[in-house]
């Protein structure tokens, strides 16, 4: 039934970086009509493998071939060209046009010389159509969530030319679970015509929803390809992790077989809080050694939530106590010297400076507490980044890497190395573990367990239930910008769920 | 193998580049013109022995430039840009050019009473008036830019035009003469048989090193140029840090004013400092600081500064008309910008590392 030839055929690929090693040695096929799940933690050399089959970055050694011919694909246009489309992990398009523009850029349909306006709307339509969501394609991108920013992203990944091997990267990380469905409709749809897709996801109940086989990726190394149906999700696991799990089942034990008797610290109080379009009023109270779970769904209200404690939005109803004192000036500097921290939910836009050092980035928060001309010493400076390079397992040859260079979970570790420099009372981390493995999530909520057993309150936002449930001691419910309810640890995720969707 | 790390360190330095380009001009010089590097020692009437020729020309008549180019290099490194600095030159011209008058306030102007090498000003006075206005400019840019968060090429803009006219505003409308031999010393005097001006630039450029690079500065306006979303989240004032370097910028303007001023002995709101705005710009492209903001190097701008003022005093040493001077620096911006491509970067670092390696084998 299947194709004997491969539409893809990378074989004994390797790319070696400024003293990283990204592939080593690394075999890696397509199918015609395959669903392909391509896992493995940060820094497993996933990324890279895209990169040298897209012709982002040239292999240092091993051939690629596509339908059985050697292939030496130069540029991401070339790639293009021989058919194959990427849509990538954080989304690329121009948000300040319109939908149609982002997805018939380079392609516009032309009449009299001038772009028939149009047909293009009409074309945009019928593509976006495929993915069955209803937007008004004339509208700028940017009115639209980030859920749909990607699927136009995979609209425009599929009408580019006539894709055989469509790449998506991270897909679902931003989508809910009912646009997750849809994607996996349009996937099977598309596997059904004929086309090859290599799925690169975190999710792996996903992998298991709609792959039809699995390579693992570990440390730059093929670890092996296998047929999802012969394959335990334990096993998986262990394959990607190279540990085995009960790292993460302890984890959950130790928590929920703590009692915390003490009286509590009230650290911040926020009543009646809101900004009118983004939050309405809300009532919140964070205590030191305290983890609150924030759940809800995209565009719920929960980053808005924590852009007001932390102060990148001024409130025009309620009050924020914090430590008994009423605030009043909202800005980040404020609540940096408040003790208040955030790590933003957007790490490339809002959280990393890509091209300023490790220890650079790691100090940043810290130094702007000490002001213009307290600049620390350079020794000062390497030791706290070294410090927290260390104690948060950053992996990275030295301090004076550029963060670009790092993969996702690193750079959110240097994100929250930036934030504990400052040893910050509260925490709020929004969706600290998007995009980033399942080791290096574990390694983030051990960590935020403990920042929580030291003293500090966190808030930790997550579009992942169980993460919530695991990490919190008590969970706030978001919708539609309302905190509809809360509840201790130990809430099942049926009760929030319902919570979450509304159905009381 | 000590050695071949040096080489790399040297070649990743942002001057290497500018200093390479330097280095082109001056070997086309040793080549084709090689009295380009004749110098000489004169006795001045009033500044007594001192150096001259070409080489001394460059940095002396380079100076305003160079200082020019120090400001910029804050300002394009936080992403944005400023076109005002050739009408700071002029406005800080023409305050200098009207405290010095003698009649200020009283009379007409007229050429007799500019001509008395006398004023009634003290000079102290008239320095702070310079650089106080060239850093109102720079404030005034800032504040378009950081708080009124308009784009900085459209805010500084506001004032390239309106510069000149409050230039002329403030000398009436008039070319004005400057006759006072005190002032004459910032761009003609010597210390040491070297030009004031080269003083000034060292000067300069040695406060804001340690201004910028001794403190947190430096890092904070990377960090801004960079991505200053996150560097508002990291709880840095991004308005703050534009604010300084729009500021700065208009001191160096202001510093470069004067010294323009005070070689030409004039203040003309229409010419002074035309066109400085764009060298600038280029000084700072030649010593490899994006455009687009992030890590820079004042030291490399200056550098650019300097291959441009070479680059000019050599076409008219070279016998080229000044009409043509426009065109041949339009051919020195695409060799330099050719140069730069990471195309020819990588053929220059292929070549070293070729020779490198030769090296290694050798020893």
């Amino acid at each position: 039934m299947a194709d004997e030839i491969d539409i893809v055929k990378m074989s004994g690929i390797a790319k070696t970086f400024p003293g990283v090693v990204a592939l080593e040695d690394v075999d890696f096929s397509l199918r015609r009509g395959e669903i392909h799940a391509l896992v493995g933690e940060n820094g497993a050399g996933k990324s890279t493998l895209i990169k040298v089959l897209t012709g982002v970055e040239q292999p240092d050694k091993g051939t690629i071939e596509l339908n059985g011919e050697l292939a030496h694909v130069h540029s991401p246009e070339h790639s293009q060209e021989l058919g194959i489309s990427t849509v990538y992990q954080e989304v690329n398009l121009c948000t300040n046009i319109s939908i149609a523009e982002n997805i018939m850029l380079g392609r516009e349909p032309y009449r009299f010389g001038s772009i028939h306006w149009q047909k293009m709307n009409e074309m945009a339509r019928k593509a976006i159509n495929r993915l069955s969501i209803d937007v008004d394609v004339t509208q700028p991108l940017e009115n639209y969530s980030v859920a749909i920013q990607q699927m136009v992203a995979i609209t425009r990944a599929l009408e580019i030319l006539s894709a055989k091997v469509l790449i998506l990267d991270e897909p679902t990380s931003s989508l809910d679970i009912h646009e997750t469905n849809l994607l996996f409709d349009v996937m099977r749809k598309l596997k059904n015509e004929g086309i090859g897709i290599i799925f690169i996801t975190h999710f792996l109940d996903q992998v298991y929803q709609i792959s039809d086989r699995i390579t693992v990726l570990r440390n730059g190394k093929l670890v092996g390809t296998f047929d999802a149906s012969s394959l335990p999700i334990v096993e998986l696991v262990a394959k990607m992790l190279g540990r085995s799990l009960t790292e993460l089942d302890k984890l959950s034990k130790v928590k929920s077989g703590e009692e915390k008797a003490e009286e509590k610290h009230r650290l911040v109080e926020a009543r009646g809080l809101g900004r009118t379009g983004k939050l309405d009023p809300v009532d919140l109270e964070l205590n030191a050694n305290e983890i609150l779970g924030v759940a809800g769904l995209l565009g719920s209200g929960r980053t808005e939530l924590a852009s007001l404690i932390f102060g990148l939005d001024a409130p025009n109803s309620g009050s924020l106590t914090v430590e008994g004192e009423k605030v009043n000036s909202f800005s980040p500097f404020d609540s940096l010297k408040r003790g208040i921290a955030l790590c933003p939910e957007n790490r490339k836009e809002e959280g990393v400076v890509g091209d300023l050092t490790i220890r650079e980035n790691i100090i940043l928060a810290l130094q702007a507490r000490y002001g213009w001309f307290r600049f620390l010493s350079r020794q000062k400076q390497n030791e706290i980044s070294e410090e927290y390079i260390k104690l948060l397992g950053i992996v990275t040859p030295s301090p004076d890497q550029l963060v670009k260079n790092l993969s996702g979970g690193n750079q959110q570790k240097v994100i929250l190395a930036r934030w504990l420099a400052t040893n910050p009372k509260v925490l709020i981390l929004d969706e600290p573990t998007r995009g980033i493995d399942v080791g290096a999530k574990a390694e983030i909520q051990k960590l935020v367990l403990n920042l929580a057993e030291e003293g500090k309150s966190c808030v930790f936002i997550s579009s992942e239930l169980e993460e919530v449930l695991r990490v919190s001691d008590r969970v706030a419910v978001l919708r539609e910008q309302k905190k509809v309810a809360e509840y201790a640890s130990g809430v099942d995720d049926k009760t929030l769920i319902q919570a979450m969707a509304g159905e009381t | 193998m000590k050695q071949l790390s040096f080489l790399k360190r040297i070649r990743d330095s942002q001057i290497f580049w500018p200093l390479v380009a330097w280095i082109l001009i001056l070997v086309f010089n040793a080549v084709v013109e090689p009295g380009f590097f004749k110098l000489g020692i004169i006795e001045d009437p009033v500044y007594g022995k001192h150096l001259y020729g070409n080489l001394v020309d460059v940095f002396n008549n380079g100076a305003p430039l160079m200082l020019v180019s120090i400001g910029m290099t804050l300002v394009i490194a936080t992403g944005g840009v400023d076109l005002s600095v050739g009408a700071v030159i002029a406005i800080s011209a023409a305050m200098g050019a009207v405290l010095i008058n003698p009649a200020l306030g009283k009379q007409l102007i007229t050429n007799e009473i500019l001509t008395r090498n006398a004023t009634n000003t003290p000079l102290p006075i008239i320095i702070i008036a310079n650089l106080a206005a060239g850093m109102a400019c720079g404030l005034w840019n800032g504040f378009l830019v950081a708080k009124v968060k308009i784009q900085p090429m459209v805010a500084t803009l506001i004032l390239m035009v309106a510069g000149r006219g409050i230039a002329q505003l403030i000398t009436n409308g008039q070319i004005m003469t400057i006759y006072y031999t005190p002032y004459f010393w910032f761009g003609n005097g010597y210390i040491l048989g070297l030009p004031v001006s080269i003083y000034i630039v060292a000067a300069v450029l040695l406060i804001s090193w340690i201004l910028v690079r001794k403190t947190a500065i430096g890092l904070f306006i990377e960090s801004v140029g960079i991505n200053a979303k996150s560097t508002f989240y990291s709880g840095i004032n991004e308005q703050n840090i534009k604010l300084f370097v729009y500021t700065f910028c208009g001191l160096c303007g202001a510093i470069a004013g004067l010294i323009l001023s005070s070689y030409v002995h004039s203040a003309d709101g229409n010419n002074n400092g035309l066109n400085y705005e764009l060298d600038a710009i280029l000084a700072v492209v030649l010593g490899g600081t994006l455009m687009t903001g992030g890590r820079f190097s004042m030291l490399a701008s200056v550098i650019g500064a300097i291959v441009i003022w070479t680059f000019t005093v050599t076409v008219y040493s070279l016998g080229v008309p000044a009409n043509a001077l426009l065109a041949a620096k339009a051919v020195l911006v695409l060799v330099v910008i050719l140069l730069y491509s990471d195309y020819s970067r990588r053929l220059i670092n292929r070549l070293f590392e070729r020779g490198g390696s030769q090296h290694g084998t050798a020893s």
